[in-house]
Order: C-alpha cells, then sequence, then structure tokens
C-alpha cells in the first residue's frame, strides 16, 4: 500500500493525555486541586487584608501630600520626633505649598485598651474632606478639653455629641462626630494638635509632617535641600515610604511566610495525590513506554498533570478568596479595616508560587514514574 | 528469504539469565529473520520466548551477544525509543491496553509518543479498525470490548506508527479457540497487506504451522524444524 508522506513530529503532542489523565481521574485531581486552591486563597486572603491595611495607612498619610518628614533612623512612625521649629521652617519653604504636622499616639477608652489618636491642627484638609454626622468643623480646637471621633470609634465606644467621655487618666467632651472613608482614621479619635502634644507628653512634638509641594517635579531637589539642611530629619516620597518602612515590610514578609506555609501544605497534597496516581498506573506507564513514550515524555506527563491541577486550584483558589474578603469586608467586627486590595504583582507572586510548589510536588512522583521499567511492570496481572 | 542483507533481526550468541545468573533462561542464542517473513517461536511453557521478544524489542537488556532489529541496537536507550516510536510494533498475551479509556484514545497512544498529526492519526487508525472490523467500536472503552475485539485494537495499536516488524508474545493465549483462530488469521493478513514481519511467540502448534518458519524453542535454545 502507498503510504503518505509523512508530517514533522510535534512532541507536544503527548500532552493531550493530560487531560485524557485528569478527565479519568477526576477525584484524584480534585484532591491536589483542593490543595492548591486553599494555598491560594489563605494567601490572596491574607495579603489583600495586609496590603489593605497598609494602603489605609499610607491614605492617612499622603492624603493631598506628596512628601512625608519624619525623624531619620526611628523603627516606627510612633517613636518620630519632628519639632515645631522644624515644621515652621518646612512651611517656611518657598517649594511648599502645604505642611501638615501629625501627633500619632495610642489611648485607652473604657473596654478599649488601643485606640488610635491623632492630633493635628484645625487647618489640617481631612477636617474638610471628612463628613461631619455631629457638630462642626469650625469647633476643632476651639475649645479645651474636646475630642472629636471617627464615625466607627463613635460606634464602638457608645459615645454622641456632648458626651463625656474617659480618655486615659482625662476626661474629654466629645465636640464631633466624622466620617471619614479611612478604616483606620474611622476607627480613631482627633484631637486638636496642642491637647494631643500635652496628653501625650510630648510638647511641641509632631510624629510626622506631610508636605505638598507648589510643584510635585521638584521633589528631588526639595528632599536634598531638607535633609541637607536638618541632619535630623527624612524626606521620602510617599511611593518611596510605602517600600522602606520597616513595619510595612514586617506585615509584608509576615503574610508571605504565612501564605507559603499554606502552600506548603498545598504542595504535599499534590505530592500525595500524583505519588498515588503513579504508583496506581505503573502498568499503564509501562504500557505508555512500550508504546513508544521517553523517560522524559513519561516525567512530562506528570509534570504537566501537575501543572494543570495547579492552574485549576489557581483559578477556584481565586474565587474562594475573592468571595473569602467579601465576606471579611461585610463582617461588621471587621468594618473598615478589611479593604480588600489586590496588587497585580502580588497575584502573580501567588500564581507563580502555586505553580513551582505543584511542579515541586510532582518531582518525585515523576522521578518514580519516569523510571518505571517495562518489562518489569507488566510482568504484574 | 535469508538474505542476510535483507535480514531485518539479528541475534548472535545472545545469552540472558535472571536472578544475576542463577536462572539461566537463553544459551547462546543466534537468530536472523529476512523482511516480509512470518516466523513462530514455539515451545512450551518457560523455554524463553518471551525472554527473546522482550530482548528483541529492548524491553530488557542480553547478559551477552550482538543484537541487530531493523538496523537498531536495542541494548541502547536512544535506539529503543526509535525501534519502538518507528520500526516495531508489540502484541502481547494479555492485551495491555488502558481499559477505561475508548478504543480510539488507546490507538493514539503511539501517535501521541511520536507527535505524529492529529488528523493523520485520525485516517489512520480508522483505516486500521476497518481492516480489523472494529470501526463501530471506535467510541467504546475497552472494559466494554469482549476479549477478541481487545486483542485485535491491540494489534491495531501495534501497527498505529507503521512498523516494519511485529513481535507478537502469545496474541491467541488468552483467546478461545475459534477467536484465536480469528486473531491470528488477522495477523497473517495484516501482515501480507502491510508488507510486516512477524515473530510469533505460540505453544501451540496449529498456528506455528501456518507460519513461513518454525524456530523452536526448548530450555532457552533455538533449533530450525521445516515448516
Ligand atoms: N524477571 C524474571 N526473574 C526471574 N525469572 C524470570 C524472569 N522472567 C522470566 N523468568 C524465567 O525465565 C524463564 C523463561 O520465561 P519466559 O517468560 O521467557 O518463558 P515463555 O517461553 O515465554 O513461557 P510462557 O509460554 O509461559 O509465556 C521462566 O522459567 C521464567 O520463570
Ligand atoms: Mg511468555
Amino acid at each position: 500500500m502507498s503510504l503518505p508522506p509523512e508530517s514533522p513530529a510535534n512532541p507536544w503532542r503527548v500532552y493531550a493525555l493530560v487531560f485524557t489523565n485528569l478527565r479519568r481521574h477526576r477525584w484524584r485531581a480534585l484532591i491536589g486541586m483542593a490543595g492548591i486552591s486553599f494555598g491560594v486563597a489563605a494567601m490572596l486572603t491574607i495579603l489583600a487584608i495586609i496590603s489593605g491595611a497598609i494602603g489605609m495607612f499610607q491614605r492617612i498619610l499622603s492624603s493631598d501630600s506628596h512628601y512625608l518628614v519624619f525623624e531619620r533612623n526611628v523603627s516606627d512612625l510612633f517613636f518620630s520626633s519632628v519639632t515645631s521649629a522644624q515644621v515652621a521652617a518646612l512651611r517656611a519653604r518657598p517649594d511648599v505649598a502645604e505642611a501638615h504636622p501629625v501627633l500619632f499616639g495610642l489611648v485607652s477608652a473604657p473596654g478599649h485598651p488601643v485606640v488610635t489618636c491623632f492630633g493635628i491642627e484645625a487647618t489640617d484638609p481631612r477636617l474638610g474632606r471628612a463628613q461631619w454626622l455631629a457638630g462642626e468643623r469650625a469647633g476643632f480646637g476651639a475649645r479645651a478639653g474636646e475630642i472629636f471621633l471617627g464615625s466607627r470609634a463613635a460606634e464602638f465606644l457608645g459615645a454622641r455629641l456632648g458626651a463625656e467621655l474617659a480618655i486615659g487618666r482625662g476626661t474629654f467632651r466629645v465636640a464631633g462626630i466624622l466620617r471619614t472613608e479611612n478604616g483606620f482614621e474611622d476607627g480613631g479619635v482627633f484631637l486638636p494638635l496642642p491637647e494631643a502634644q500635652a496628653f501625650f507628653h510630648r510638647a511641641g512634638a509632631a510624629s510626622v509632617v506631610t508636605v505638598k509641594l507648589r510643584d510635585e517635579r521638584t521633589g528631588g531637589a526639595f528632599k536634598v535641600a531638607v535633609e541637607a539642611a536638618d541632619a535630623g530629619l527624612m524626606a521620602l516620597e510617599n511611593r518611596e515610604f510605602n517600600s522602606t518602612y520597616t513595619s510595612f515590610r514586617i506585615l509584608n514578609f509576615t503574610g508571605w511566610a504565612v501564605g507559603v506555609c499554606a502552600f506548603a501544605l498545598g504542595g504535599l497534597s499534590v505530592a500525595n495525590t500524583m505519588l498515588l496516581s503513579v504508583f496506581s498506573r505503573i502498568r499503564e506507564i509501562a504500557i505508555l513506554r512500550v508504546c513508544g513514550f521517553s523517560r522524559a515524555q513519561v516525567a512530562g506527563l506528570i509534570f504537566g498533570e501537575a501543572a494543570a491541577v495547579a492552574a485549576l486550584g489557581v483559578v477556584v483558589g481565586c474565587a474562594l478568596g475573592a468571595a473569602l474578603l467579601a465576606v471579611l469586608e461585610r463582617v461588621p467586627q471587621f468594618n473598615g479595616y478589611v479593604q480588600a486590595r489586590v496588587d497585580p504583582a502580588v497575584l502573580a507572586g501567588i500564581v507563580a508560587t502555586a505553580f513551582i510548589t505543584a511542579a515541586g510536588g510532582a518531582i518525585y512522583p515523576a522521578r518514580f514514574a519516569s523510571r518505571i521499567e517495562p518489562a518489569e511492570a507488566m510482568r504484574y496481572e | 528469504m535469508s538474505d542476510p542483507a535483507a535480514a531485518i533481526v539479528r541475534a548472535r550468541g545472545v545469552a540472558k539469565s535472571y536472578d544475576s545468573g542463577r536462572i539461566p533462561v537463553l544459551h547462546e542464542v543466534d537468530l536472523t529473520v529476512a523482511a516480509g517473513e512470518l516466523v513462530a517461536l514455539w515451545g512450551a511453557s518457560g523455554s524463553g520466548k518471551s525472554t527473546l521478544l522482550h530482548l528483541l524489542g529492548g524491553l530488557d537488556v542480553p547478559d551477552r551477544g550482538e543484537l541487530e532489529v531493523c538496523g537498531l541496537d536495542p541494548r541502547r536507550e536512544a535506539d529503543r525509543l526509535t525501534l519502538r516510536r518507528r520500526e516495531l510494533g508489540f502484541v502481547f498475551q494479555l492485551h495491555h491496553l488502558i481499559p477505561d479509556l475508548t478504543v480510539e484514545e488507546n490507538l493514539r497512544v503511539p501517535a501521541l509518543a511520536a507527535g505524529r498529526p492529529s488528523r493523520e492519526t485520525g485516517l489512520r487508525l480508522r483505516e486500521l479498525a476497518a481492516q480489523v472490523g472494529l470501526a463501530h467500536r471506535l467510541s467504546h472503552r475497552i472494559q466494554d470490548l469482549s476479549g477478541g475485539e481487545r486483542q485485535r485494537t491491540a494489534i491495531c495499536r501495534a501497527l498505529m506508527n507503521r512498523p516494519r516488524l511485529l513481535l507478537a508474545d502469545e496474541p491467541t493465549g488468552s483467546l478461545d479457540e475459534r477467536n484465536g483462530e480469528v486473531v491470528f488469521a488477522l495477523l497473517r493478513d495484516l501482515a501480507a497487506r502491510h508488507g510486516l514481519t512477524v515473530l510469533l511467540a505460540t505453544h501451540e502448534r496449529r498456528f506455528a504451522e501456518a507460519c513461513h518458519r518454525i524456530i523452536r524453542v526448548r530450555d532457552g535454545r533455538l533449533d530450525e524444524i521445516a515448516a
């Protein structure tokens, strides 16, 4: 008989079997996929919450500003101290449009040992941006002994306008309740800067100064000039601050560490299911070898199955994570604190981790499978 | 028929033992098979027929001796791969198909290994299935087929990549008399039609006698008897 001309061989065709095999071993594939998807969901949720929290904190700092100025060499902004003279010097600069000092502190209220307190000036733009539910902005800093609450803080402290509130050793009268977009601010309390400085015994000090420039493009020169003029200060562009601030880095690192542990379990589940799958197919793999599969093709098949399982796991895990975040955002206790924010780079990292884990889990099964000797394996009956 | 130039199988002084020499199976075996021949390896159970076929097909390596199959050396891993993908097909006593795949999926396996295009493979498998009377069974799973149908599927699979040589190890061994005869007749017809060389291991005299040559296998030694 006459043979048609041979077409070029395509070594990738083997991988058609990957999908056939997943279909045949659905349950096994599902178990492996579940392992990966839990890892993806856990990592997604943790990192989204962390980056949401970081984002909120960043927005407190960077509202309407370009640069943050704070004390050089402090481990946390709560310990940073910028003097009123230094604030005045910043304001006097021709390239500075606005500079707003903020003093961070932690205060205790009955039943709530840790409440964030922001000491700000009456001219601070965040007071203007907020929605005043009670009291009025003009009253901020007008009288002594008054405190202003974020709407969520007002809720959990059960305080209304005009109520007397015990904060630390003092007592303040609630003179305003304002809703801010930012979860941290909304769950905190505001004091006029001088009151805050007195309360925290930090006369004349601010934690940071948020600086808005007249022309953002002169930022480089601004930074150099500020740091040259005052060796005790550091000026960072908001973006730069976010990537160098130690507390953010610790949070992020923790997120990835927990996520990677979740993945290690996912990887074990892939290793386990792939190994089972190879053990139960020893004869079948021997048949593939007799039919012309090379050792590498057999190994590739196992890796291919693991990769397909990982791909499914990523899709399901993302859906799971998104659902979890949507639920968390609606839980009243978390209200405002969870602002799920998924950075594309983080997502890419999660996807890469999923595939690396699955590939790692498939190494031993693939090695085992590629070493199956057809003659021996087929003798079993 | 035994023009050495056209020899497709050549074995010289091949010996094989198991369990590090404690179980000698083949002793100084010489064998030459020419292209187009249908040769029976006829012998009792345990005489070494399967062992010899495994050595020729590269499923196992001899302790010593020279082997040449289709111009390749089955003792070398790289040659083995070429042999299995292009030059030879195996049929075993047990069909060794993948039970929960369909006939078509099983037939596609060798083509996948060789990286052949899907459309070409589809044409080839339909052609072969028609020749063995399985055209209507392509979408059925192996576990739903009869023993005879499974063995016919196994034969088609062995022929998917257009081999020159077919190594058939008791292909009728697990079938009843009638189905055994059908499968044997099919093998012989296909061999003639596709210009195949066939080495058939069998302990059944009637099948051996229907071959071109009979090589008697006894205690791991070969001797040719007149057909
Ligand atoms: N892996 C092995 N380890 C030990 N002994 C083996 C092995 N493979 C085969 N043998 C022995 O080698 C001898 C020849 O076996 P082989 O399978 O070649 O015989 P055969 O002629 O094909 O027999 P049958 O007709 O039963 O298939 C037998 O005694 C068998 O027990
Ligand atoms: Mg045998």
